[in-house]
């Protein structure tokens, strides 16, 4: 079993040195993976790895509104599932929706609307299915984060990338990404969607107790954090067509020797 | 799954004149931007259920009764009661509901109603346990909207707080496998007051206690609980845009004073 089983003794969370469990400092952000364009039949997909999330995002859309009668007549509609595999966690979790999920469901999905040009496809759906392979604590900000990745990889129209990163405390200290643990044993946890531009926070959630301070400041880390992420997400899509670029050019190479 | 909802539709005049005297700083029903409706909360008014109690936030109605039973804690916190929130958006409450599943607008009000609830740690429930790991009380808290007319989320959040204060529990035993309920009555253990305060941007303006109206033409919501000692303990935003860290550092600083404006007029009517 992977997941750290820490319960009797919180005090663990952090050492004397101010140091992690997972041998991170308060402010640093757990090793992250991003893919773009893994899935053949989606028009757009991403995969993120975050501490020990595995996730898979796919966009498929603008398409034909199904059932008819949800699409709107000045925009597309954007729908979205934020689904666990029965294995992501720990005790397996029944495949069936839960009322979390729901909620998650609704509060990504208006994380990401705000970035959407939906205007430009009127009467249609664009769906975003995020599926969690592997959860660890953090799950819906890396969805968000993904899921604005497998967005442009569909070459829907967006204002700018949504990044997403959660904040925490634990142990009476702010502490940046709460992994699965920290999350369980700690005393808040304060998720935060961002688009640095238009310096617009659009996922804000918050469970545990802070003080005004400690969401103030917690607040500004978590901004930050979402930054880091964003130029990480533009690499990644860049990556991606630096990569089509240069299989195209060796084609062409080997095309000319031929 | 979740789909960008269709709203019902607001005549374009009508939502041009309430976002043009929201930018003017004025509201259609004579509020200033930070001001409440009326708040009127009544205790105790369903005698079968253990605590019941009714909030109309202006021409919003929502009742919410609390009933403890017993049952089988979780298995991962076999010395802690149970405490669940569910949220019916009865039909007869508004043109918009309809019977049937819960719709995620009633899952996200329970939800936002239940962190608010268990963050604070409001109900005691070490307090509940009847044999450690076998048996323990469960408070239900379900949440009734009977009349919509905006801002469900705060009219929910203080009826529950107030059944929850108002709740009488019988004395219960466990006797071999069985639970004897006594006939001797004593209130919830409760720890904590948490009052939740929500905000709706419009155009650009943040106002407090959004109507219905204001909530069809609103960019976005969000709702800030504070408990008794003047912390935050669950936040949630919602609608289809965003807010501003400066709008949300200022928003979290209104909603301290009105929760302690709020729980002032909760504790009078629960304890009076």
């Amino acid at each position: 079993m992977w997941l750290e089983k820490l319960p009797e003794h919180k005090t663990e969370l952090i050492d004397s040195k101010g140091v992690r469990a997972d041998g991170r400092k308060l402010d640093q952000l757990r090793p992250i993976k991003l893919e773009v364009g893994i899935l053949d039949k989606a028009d757009g997909s991403a995969y993120i790895e975050q501490g020990k999330n595995k996730i898979l995002v796919a966009v498929y859309g603008p398409r034909e509104a199904h059932p008819k009668h949800i699409a709107l007549p000045d925009r597309a509609v954007i729908r979205c599932r934020y689904h666990m595999a029965p294995f992501s966690v720990d005790e397996r979790k029944n495949p069936a929706p839960s009322r979390r999920e729901h909620e998650l469901s609704k509060v990504i999905r208006e994380s990401l609307e705000p970035v959407v040009l939906t205007d430009l496809y009127p009467r249609t759906v664009i769906d975003l299915f995020v599926e969690i392979l592997q959860s660890d604590g953090g799950s819906r900000c890396a969805g968000i984060t993904g899921a604005s990745l497998a967005l442009a990889d569909a070459g829907i129209p967006m204002r700018e990338l949504v990044a997403a990163c959660a904040i925490g405390k634990i142990e009476g200290k702010l502490a940046l990404d709460l992994s699965d643990s920290e999350d369980k044993y700690g005393e808040a946890d304060l998720p935060v969607a961002y688009v640095p531009n238009a310096n617009l926070v659009t996922l804000l959630q918050m469970d545990g107790e802070l003080t005004i301070e400690e969401f103030n400041k917690g607040l500004e880390m978590a901004v930050e954090a979402c930054k880091t992420i964003h130029t990480m997400q533009r690499e990644a899509l860049k990556k991606k067509f630096r990569e089509i670029k240069e299989s195209v050019i060796e084609k062409e190479e080997t095309e000319v020797v031929a | 799954m979740s789909a960008t909802p269709q709203l019902p539709p607001v005549a374009k005049l009508e939502q041009k004149t309430i976002v043009d005297m929201i930018s003017r700083g004025k509201r259609i029903d004579d509020r200033g931007i930070e001001n409440y409706r009326t708040i009127t909360i009544e205790a105790g008014l369903i005698e079968k259920a253990n605590g019941s109690a009714e909030v109309h936030l202006g021409k919003s109605r929502v009742l919410v009764g609390v009933k403890v039973q017993t049952g089988p804690p979780f298995p991962d916190t076999p010395d802690e009661g149970v405490l669940t929130v569910n949220a019916e958006l009865v039909p007869l409450a508004s043109p918009s509901f309809e019977a049937g599943p819960p719709s995620e607008e009633a899952i996200e009000l329970a939800r936002v109603v239940d962190r608010g609830i268990r963050e604070s740690k409001a109900v005691d429930v070490k307090s509940l346990v009847l044999e450690k790991g076998k048996k323990v009380q469960v408070v239900y808290v379900d949440v009734y909207v009977l009349d919509h007319d905006g801002n469900l989320i705060d009219a929910a959040a203080m009826a529950a707080l107030t059944a929850l204060i108002n709740a009488k529990v019988p004395k219960m035993e466990m006797k071999g496998d069985e639970v004897i309920v006594k006939s001797s009555h004593h209130p919830l253990p409760l720890n904590n007051y948490p009052v939740a305060v929500t905000f709706a941007k419009v155009n650009g303006t943040i106002l407090v206690d959004p109507s219905l109206e204001e909530e069809q033409v609103m960019n976005a919501r969000l709702t800030v609980t504070i408990d008794k000692n003047g912390r935050i303990c669950a936040m949630q935003k919602g609608g289809q845009y965003g807010f501003t860290v400066e709008e949300l550092k200022r928003a979290v600083g209104v909603a301290v004073q009105k929760a302690a404006e709020n729980r002032t007029k909760i504790l009078a009517v629960a304890k009076g």
